[in-house]
């Protein structure tokens, strides 16, 4: 079902007319879940804004939304777009003194929040603003658990603020519908903040109309409706949240399931089914770990089934999903395979029900990616970034190549300059970032094309392939091309392996650091009987260095074999004693890494690498969730990797 | 940050004696707890806070002095009345049924506040279904309240320690006691773990206005969550308020940190 209403508010007051008894939204609470159908949204809906209004919140003002993924804060996003207001969406797991920037630099006084551990944030916040204009007026909050005897000014419960808005509708009769009527397509519609991989975060603004495009794209291309579930658990302030959890949802109709709490996702997405699935390249290689962890456990003859089977669908898994010709014997292997493994599989991975599934933000492995495709999951990729509203290239069915993101979306024009940046032109491209019309300038030439920072390329049937950021790509000083995403992505394939920075711009040979994973490693050291006394140890023993080896071994096996490749193969590597954090500003917020950072904070360890030491002693500081800090120590070895002839391309 | 009002006496124990032949474990000990407070019991291994814990609780009977809950002094009452008069327990060594499931194990807290018999429960019809289901939601608030919706079904003896510690809190609150007793809720957790214990405990005395008499030879965790302390010492009371009066006790320094001779 599809409406054609210039504004999300307006989209959801005609589900409402045309739908107005179908499931909206569904939450777990208390173990049950709980339903809102059209109609009962746009009445919330309504009160919230209502509620808003009568505090003083106006056209144009800003509202912060802070918390995990619950129905009422998506109610919020809406109420705000109502009165013609912006909602501010933001990581939830920021510390006040990232937060407080933001606030500050888009005006906030109101802001909706989750609960008492975001208001005991919020609060502090405010402390940290004394003496600068504007600053917090009102914290609403969602759910009043431990909040009963906080008496600061300006707290009010979600429900309170409804009753303050039933009130305001009979006081004001018709200003919520005159306010809804003003909304046009060309108001700024959401401001998302950019993770600040490099510097401050910037807030970029996106019109209604932008976000509108981006959702019916997406909804037409895969043909999304009523009838069609989806999971939201993903950060709010993501943009690919705001476009599958927003405004696919208010384009398309389908209803939005909200998990029980940030844990249960897994569960909770088998009892819902869902039909249409989006997560980042991590999500997918968590499941994966955890079934490979849990197949790793199993009986032997379970253990022969699967390889067997799986190996079977490497083969010819994605080749039927695409359409291609299989040969009739394969085919009956693999309808026998899907009753006894990749059937089971899908059900235990929640993706029974899955039609299509989207993957984005980074550049997801092949050998990943192909194993989700070959169990008959339709993983696809999309292409874009906050700027785009994550919406430059999408996949279409029966056409997807491993290695590329797709071709351009429908309304979005693609150029690649002469310096293999990718250029982007269209419906989705970004208004401007907020009060900030030089860092707009900078991204924003004059024919209009957004520069995305990316280097890609376009093949012959205009398929577009990221190789990695712009900035990152380097050469050695052999002069061979150097990308660390695409071999940090190999490394990530691999269970035992959570995080991996390769160095090697301007440097004779590549060298890595590795994070191990320390489920699966953990896991491996039990099954063989390896004592270890936490993360650090575990990181350190002479075993599981090895075990890191054969992992780097085989991706340089397969770069010797790659075009242009071989030269990066990892010469040395060393594994770090601890994880790499967001909260240590070695990660973004979406848990990219900063390699910049990490070579300057570790500057010991890589000058160790490249100096020929065997090991090095190293102090960290570490900052825990609630501000505090601590400090971990360790000496790590420096190991010599394996690494292979080049293997020259047939001519 | 938080004005909870801390009321009248809720229990008064006086000139507590207890010996086990020649042992004397408990001697003339006294002290009172106060409705909402959270109080501490504190003391070196062996200085007699289980037993102590163990006289209020009804498992074993002084030989000298009287224990008074409101209002009502008892000398000998099995655990089952004074669980009947709103006083619920944990323990040290967690006494939870590890094959059944963290939801099953919160909800035996329930069992005293059933009204169904036994036949009725079996069949599940009618009435004890009605019961079921309300008290099954009091279970789920409880389980929303320790954030343990991700292990709802799991077994408990497949949790960690410190989850396992959680349910044991879980299955005393489904009693929704009056008094809570905690014996050593941190004993053998990691520093995190005894965080978020520390804040579920004022929480629970928060949100369920509990009053709580916990147990605890971590003198930091106590002296934070704490209003009041007790300090024993081979079964003799060697001090007795806020956490900065005992702190700057001598007798209490000297238990804890030796003496000189």
């Amino acid at each position: 079902m599809q409406t054609t209403a210039p504004t999300f508010p307006r989209l959801l007051l005609a589900h409402a007319q045309a739908q107005p008894e179908s499931p909206a939204v569904r939450e777990k609470d208390l173990g049950i879940w709980q339903t809102w159908t059209w109609n009962a949204v746009a009445q919330e809906v309504r009160e919230i804004a209502c509620g808003l209004a009568s505090l003083g919140f106006k056209a144009f003002d800003n509202l912060a939304i802070v918390g995990a993924n619950r129905p009422h804060l998506y109610m919020a996003v809406i109420a705000a777009q109502s009165l013609r207001g912006v909602p501010v969406p933001l990581y939830q797991d920021a510390v006040a003194s990232e937060m407080v920037f933001m606030l500050q630099d888009a005006s906030i006084e109101f802001v909706i929040v989750e609960d008492q551990e975001q208001v005991d944030k919020l609060l502090e916040c405010r402390e940290l603003q004394t003496g600068k204009q504007p600053s917090i007026r009102h914290i609403i909050y969602d759910d009043p658990k431990g909040l009963r005897h906080y008496d600061q000014p300006g707290l009010m419960s979600y429900e309170q603020l409804r009753e303050l808005g039933r009130a305001f509708d009979k006081a004001n009769v018709g200003h919520y519908d005159r306010a809804v009527a003003s909304g046009e397509a060309t108001d700024v519609g959401v401001i998302l903040y950019t993770s600040g991989t490099t510097g401050r975060p910037k807030g970029v603004c996106q019109t209604h109309a932008s976000f509108i495009a981006a959702g019916r794209g997406g909804v037409e291309t895969d043909k999304l409706g009523p009838g069609d579930n989806i999971m939201s658990y993903l950060p709010m302030a993501w943009v690919g949240d705001h476009l599958f959890s927003v405004a696919q949802w208010l384009v398309g109709g389908f209803t939005l399931n909200c998990p029980e709490s940030s844990e249960t996702v897994m569960n909770d997405m088998r009892e819902i089914g869902p039909s249409y699935y989006f997560g980042p390249p991590r999500t997918f290689e968590g499941l994966l770990t955890a079934v490979s962890i849990r197949m790793e456990d199993a009986a032997r003859p379970k253990r022969w089934l699967y390889a067997k089977f799986m190996a079977l669908a490497q083969r010819v898994g994605a080749d039927i999903l695409n359409g291609a010709t299989v040969s009739t014997g394969d085919r009956l292997m693999y309808g026998l395979g899907n009753l006894l493994i990749y059937g089971p599989l899908r059900n235990v991975l929640g993706m029974s029900r899955i039609r299509v599934a989207y993957t984005a933000g980074a550049a997801i492995g092949p050998d990943l990616f192909r194993f989700y495709r070959s169990i008959g999951v339709n993983l696809k990729q999309f292409y874009g970034q906050t700027e785009t509203c994550a919406y430059v290239c999408l996949q279409q069915d029966g056409k997807v190549k491993l290695q590329t993101v797709g071709t351009a979306a429908p309304g979005i024009e693609l150029k690649i300059a002469d310096d293999g940046e990718v250029l982007v032109r269209g419906v989705s491209v970004l208004k401007e970032y907020y009060k900030r019309p030089d860092a707009t300038a900078e991204v924003l030439d004059a024919n209009g094309y957004f520069h995305t920072g990316d280097a890609g390329v376009l093949d012959s049937e205009g398929h577009l392939r990221i190789i990695d950021r712009a900035k990152d790509v380097g050469r050695l000083v052999s002069g061979a091309i150097f990308a660390p995403n695409y071999i940090e992505n190999k490394l990530k394939f691999f269970p035992q392996i959570k995080e991996a920075v390769c160095f090697g711009n301007g440097r004779d040979e590549v060298c890595a650091a590795i994070n191990i994973d320390f489920e699966a490693v953990g896991n491996w050291a039990e099954r063989r009987g390896l004592a270890y006394g936490g993360y650090v140890d575990l990181a350190g023993k002479p075993e599981v260095l090895a075990l890191v080896g054969e992992c780097i071994a085989k991706v340089n096996a397969d770069l010797a074999s790659e075009d242009g490749m071989g030269e990066t193969q990892i010469a040395r590597f060393l594994v770090l004693h601890k994880e790499l954090d967001p909260d240590d500003d070695e990660l973004t917020r979406t848990r990219k890494v900063r390699r910049g950072f990490i070579a300057e904070k570790y500057a010991v360890l890589v000058g160790a690498l490249y100096g020929g030491k065997t090991e090095q002693y190293i102090e960290t500081q570490v900052k825990f969730e609630d501000g505090r800090t601590g400090v971990v120590s360790a000496t790590l070895k420096i190991v010599e990797a394996r690494t292979f002839p080049i293997v020259k391309a047939a001519a | 940050m938080s004005n909870r009002k801390i009321g009248d006496v809720v229990l008064d124990v006086q000139n507590i004696s207890l010996s086990f032949g020649g042992v004397k474990a408990l001697t003339d000990i006294s002290f009172d707890v106060r409705e909402h407070e959270v109080r501490a019991i504190i003391g070196p291994n062996g200085a007699g806070k289980s037993s102590m814990l163990n006289c209020i609780n009804g498992v074993y009977w002084p030989q000298q002095g009287s224990i008074t809950f409101r209002g009502h002094t008892f000398k000998h009452m099995n655990s089952r009345q004074v669980a009947e008069m709103g006083v619920a327990r944990t323990f040290q060594n967690l006494a939870l049924f590890k094959g059944m499931s963290v939801l099953d194990n919160i909800m035996t807290g329930r069992n005293l506040r059933m009204k169904s018999n036994l036949f009725q429960q079996a069949i599940r019809w009618g009435a004890a279904e009605r019961e079921e289901t309300r008290h099954r939601e009091f279970v789920e608030r409880i389980i929303d309240f320790l954030e343990i919706q991700a292990h709802r079904k799991t077994p408990v003896g497949q949790l960690p320690y410190g989850l396992q510690k959680r349910v044991d809190l879980g299955r005393a609150l489904a009693m929704e006691p009056q008094v809570l007793l905690l014996d050593e809720p941190m004993a053998g957790m990691n520093v995190e773990e005894k965080q978020d214990m520390s804040r579920f405990i004022l929480d629970v005395n928060d949100e369920f206005g509990s009053t709580i008499v916990l147990i605890e030879h971590d003198m930091g965790v106590v002296m934070d969550i704490s209003d009041r302390v007790v300090v024993l010492d081979y079964g003799k009371k060697i001090g007795d308020g806020t956490p900065d009066e005992v702190r700057s006790n001598d007798n209490v320094i000297r238990a804890y940190l030796g003496v000189e001779h």
